[in-house]
């Protein structure tokens, strides 16, 4: 039964994740919030691991999703159901592929959908940092100020921010380079 | 059937070189499909990334289940698309058994809060980098922040979100207000 809902989720974030692999992420928060198959906190380790492992991240996000929920026969089924959707919608646009291009309701859409994507990106990323770089749990219980901070994870984090974007020799490289790095300083730090 | 096995095995070996997906896949596709196999030309496969990008969905799979069709009709669309996940499933499925085991040790623990920060930076760069294409001009902005903050602040369904803004979209194109 709860391979059938996996299909189902996982069917639904296929259909209605547009732009790439990160673009599903919003969508994996929200069946950790309805479901409770996995916490946030779970969610943002399978992000680390999936950028750092072959394979697309929308489909090793799904494989790594469905295997925490129900194993491996959850792990093949969460998969399969992300693709579902694209292979019937890829099978049908192929035969009119010019067609497609060119509709301009289909442009018109897009214009509206690009937005939509990154703000549920952007909604997705503030997730990570509420549990990344703020303790809001401990704040609520000590009430000080200086709790609701992680000093050692936002220090961290400007340092991240200024090496993938502005240090020319750095920002380049791959993700997993920056992961690793970080998983180090965790461990160094005591995070 | 050995075309198909073909299929299967060249989009296995790009699912296993692919690390990210995205435009870290385009140069992978070239060497697989266009130089080895010859099974489209450098345009169609920017033809099909272009419509992969903007159809729902993982933008490999789109591309793999384009090229899979093109070569052998549906039964190939099936194949190549099985065989750019199967890498992810078999990886996945190994690291995510063993990490389950070693979740309680204080220094994994430690080495994941590390990686959660660096998560955060991640995707907040992915946002930037897709901002410029998608936010371009006042009514993209609203889509954005309404989006952004809806989500953030009640539980809404994404799937209203993409409903609601591929219609705006259009209702916005057709009164031709875009761009003012």
């Amino acid at each position: 039964m709860i391979l059938l809902r996996l299909f189902w989720e996982f069917f639904k974030t296929g259909l209605f994740a547009v732009g790439g692999g990160m673009a599903t992420l919003p969508f994996l928060y929200d069946i950790s919030t309805r479901t409770g198959w996995f916490t946030h906190a779970m969610l943002a380790d399978m992000v680390a691991v999936s950028e750092s492992t072959p394979g697309p991240i929308g489909v090793n996000m799904a494989t790594y999703v469905g295997f925490t929920t129900a194993g491996i026969p959850g792990a093949v089924i969460a998969t399969l159901g992300l693709i579902t959707p694209s292979v019937i919608i890829i099978l049908l646009i192929a035969r009119a592929l010019k067609a497609f291009k060119s509709n301009p309701l289909v442009e018109a859409g897009f214009y509206g959908l690009r937005p939509c994507s990154i703000g549920l990106i952007a909604a997705a990323c503030y997730l990570v940092i509420k549990i990344a770089l703020f303790n809001p749990k401990v704040y609520a219980e000590t009430g000080r100020l200086a709790d609701l901070f992680n000093v050692k994870a936002l220090a961290l984090a400007a340092v991240l921010l200024v090496c993938t974007r502005y240090v020319k020799k750095l920002k380049g490289l791959h993700p997993i380079f920056f992961i690793l790095a970080s998983a180090l300083v965790g461990v160094v730090f005591a995070f | 059937m050995k075309l198909l096995l073909d299929l299967f095995l060249a989009f296995a070996r790009v699912g296993v070189m692919t690390f990210g997906g995205g435009y870290a896949m385009i140069p992978i596709l070239e060497r697989e499909i266009v130089d080895r196999h010859g099974w489209a030309t450098e345009e169609e496969l920017m033809d099909y990334y272009a419509v992969g990008q903007c159809t729902p969905g993982v933008i490999a799979v789109n591309t793999a289940t384009f090229i899979g069709y093109k070569t052998a009709g549906t039964p190939g669309g099936v194949v190549a698309t099985l065989g750019v996940v199967f890498p992810s499933v078999v990886i996945i499925t190994l690291i995510a058994g063993i990490l389950t085991s070693f979740a309680d040790v204080p220094q994994v623990k430690s080495a994941f809060a590390g990686i959660r920060v660096c998560v955060c930076v991640l995707i907040f760069n992915a946002v930037l980098k897709l901002w410029k294409k998608a936010v371009v001009d006042k009514w993209t902005l609203a889509l954005f922040l309404g989006v952004f903050l809806l989500s953030v602040f009640f539980s809404v369904s994404p799937v209203i979100f993409v409903v609601v803004c591929a219609a705006a979209g259009i209702v916005l194109t057709r009164m031709g207000v875009r761009g003012k």
